[in-house]
């Protein structure tokens, strides 16, 4: 089931087109990754998904009804790329006034913004004024009010660029914890090996278009680059491992190769046995998600 | 709604703009009526004793100045609470983006510009009847007069109040925060200019140009406003012969009043219709 589709999504500033066709389908239940350089329209993008921006042409659907629903809006989390907030409040103010507007009230919001103030490990500055907090704490508190209202879809844009190591890997978790308890995540940032290590599928946008899909759960969607080391290589093995993949390369008796898909590799340990080799090292790697974007920007230029 | 009212009130006492107002009003009232005490104990103490009905005429005109002067101060310092408290509240949230967080929340958005408007506007009609009620009072007690007619001019004050708030709201959702508070103050400015050339033209006659001040007026009614409220105040005989900032002498048709309140609904309903529609 999907929460979210749109349908040739459009938006143009002016005569600056900022989001130029945009169409795709996030299931339920999946962290979904939302990547593209500046300037490739992401923001406003999620902006269209959530009602503040009008598109100028195509349409959409989010949890069944058009962005900007308040019905809707009450099962949706957001944490904005420039949160700011407002800062005269203590945290625990700020999650208070943030849950009464999502209709919540009384001992249950009281114990979800304690839930939430110990998850975002800010139990002890949840009496401190915003204005004295670090942009990670910040970026922290923000996340918190974005999962206040148990929502069905967060968005996140950009959640980890201000937080420090222990910061992301706390982001990481939340993240995690939250797809695990159902939550459809869609996730903006820069930090492809943060997207790589939370994301179920990502796209790729460039100049307002998806260019690119990847399903990151599934084994046989990429390349991968295999490492081997036997005992010893002949050419007898190097023709017969062609059959498994190809360009295949020795340097003594070590073997790099690529196969297209990750079932093959049990087939080819087990062929290589089966010739009498002494497997030392088998290795596949992922080309990174880095690597893609980089090549997914270039080669589709224009 | 309540809770962006609530929030709004709350923002205003966090950030010590109720507490600088209520301080300043204070020393206000207080120099006010001290000044009142003084010029009474002088009229006490007057050696000279005209006839009893003169003299009783020539008091009251001085404390109906005196209270004028008085109200006249607060009309301007209500102008400007008016205008400077909501000035960047729309404007300063969309620009630093934490409007977003609001929006996408189960509200509508014109529940986020009623909110706001409620907030000021509770904070503002408060502070408005603690002010003039205020000068009234002192009038009352210190110098022993009462204000004609003010149960009449202080609702007609509390409403000029509210049409600067909602006009400083729905700049607010157009415009930046320099730009808002530069167009409110021009609007008051030419209101209070085209007032003058009214009362002018009024008193030599010249029927052009009271037509500029009526056409003034009618774009912007704030200052009307404050002129009818005088005019209610003043004591009979006074209006004819001078011409003060703090009176009347052409007094602005009552009809005036039902204009400015449709005027204040009016901007309040196209600035959460532009608010509505916009992109944040």
């Amino acid at each position: 089931m999907f929460v979210i589709e749109t349908s040739h999504l459009q938006k143009q500033f002016g005569n600056k087109l900022a989001v130029a066709d945009l169409t795709l389908n996030v299931r339920e239940g999946e962290v979904f990754g939302f990547l593209g350089p500046n300037g490739a329209g992401k923001s406003t993008s999620i902006k269209m998904l959530l009602g503040l921006v009008t598109p100028t042409a195509g349409s959409s659907l989010v949890l069944g009804a058009p962005p900007g629903n308040v019905q809707a809006r009450a099962k949706i989390g957001f944490l904005p790329e420039h949160f700011r907030f407002h800062d005269w409040l203590t945290g625990r103010e700020f999650l208070h006034f943030h849950g009464r507007l999502y209709g919540m009230s009384g001992a249950a919001l009281k114990q979800r913004i304690e839930v939430l103030l110990e998850r975002v490990a800010l139990v002890e500055a949840g009496d401190r004024k915003l204005q004295q907090y670090s942009k990670g704490m910040l970026q922290r508190i923000g996340l918190a009010m974005a999962l206040l209202n148990h929502p069905k879809i967060v968005f996140l844009d950009e959640p980890t660029s201000g937080l420090d190591p222990l910061g992301r890997l706390l982001v990481r978790d939340i993240i995690a914890d939250v797809r695990n308890e159902g939550t459809t995540v869609f996730l903006n940032s820069h930090l492809l090996s943060e997207i790589e290590v939370t994301c179920n599928r990502v796209v790729f946008l460039k100049q307002g278009n998806v260019v690119r899909e990847i399903d990151l759960t599934a084994n046989n969607v990429y390349v991968n680059e295999l490492e081997i080391k036997l005992g010893q290589v002949d050419d007898a093995i190097l023709r017969g491992l062609a059959e498994f993949g190809h360009q295949v390369q020795a340097q003594g008796n070590r073997i790099r190769m690529n196969i297209r898909d990750e079932a093959t590799l049990p087939q080819l340990a087990r062929w290589l046995v089966g010739q009498g080799c002494e497997i030392y090292h088998l290795a596949a790697h992922h080309p990174s998600l880095e690597q893609l974007f980089v090549e997914t920007m270039n080669t589709k230029e224009g | 709604m309540f809770t962006i009212a609530h929030l709004t009130f709350h923002e205003a006492r966090r950030k010590r703009v109720l507490l600088a107002a209520v301080v300043l009003g204070a020393i206000f009232l207080s120099i006010f009526s001290a000044g009142i005490y003084f010029i009474n104990d002088a009229v006490a103490r007057e050696g000279v004793r005209p006839p009893s009905a003169v003299r009783d005429q020539s008091t009251r005109m001085v404390y109906n100045f005196l209270a004028m002067a008085g109200l006249y101060a607060v009309n301007f310092l209500l102008v400007m609470m008016a205008t400077l408290l909501p000035v960047d509240t729309l404007s300063g949230e969309i620009s630093s983006g934490a409007i977003q967080s609001l929006i996408v929340k189960p509200v509508r958005r014109s529940q986020i510009v009623l909110g706001k408007w409620l907030g000021f506007a509770f904070i503002l009609l408060i502070y408005a009847t603690c002010m003039i009620g205020g000068v009234a009072v002192i009038v009352a007690f210190v110098g022993n007069y009462t204000l004609p007619n003010i149960h009449i001019a202080l609702p007609i004050m509390l409403l000029e109040t509210l049409l600067l708030l909602t006009l400083s709201i729905a700049g607010g959702t157009r415009f930046t925060t320099l730009t808002n508070g530069v167009f409110v103050f021009g609007m008051f400015g030419l209101a209070f200019i085209g007032g003058w050339v009214e009362q002018v033209g009024g008193l030599l006659g010249n029927q052009a140009a009271q037509n500029i001040g009526i056409i003034t007026s009618l774009i912007m009614p704030s200052e009307s406003l404050w002129r009818l409220a005088a005019y209610y105040m003043q004591p009979d005989g006074l209006g004819v012969l001078s011409l003060t900032p703090f009176s009347s002498s052409v007094a602005p048709s009552p009809s005036m009043l039902i204009w400015a309140a449709g005027y204040t609904i009016a901007i309040l309903l196209l600035a959460i219709r532009h608010f509505s529609q916009r992109d944040l």
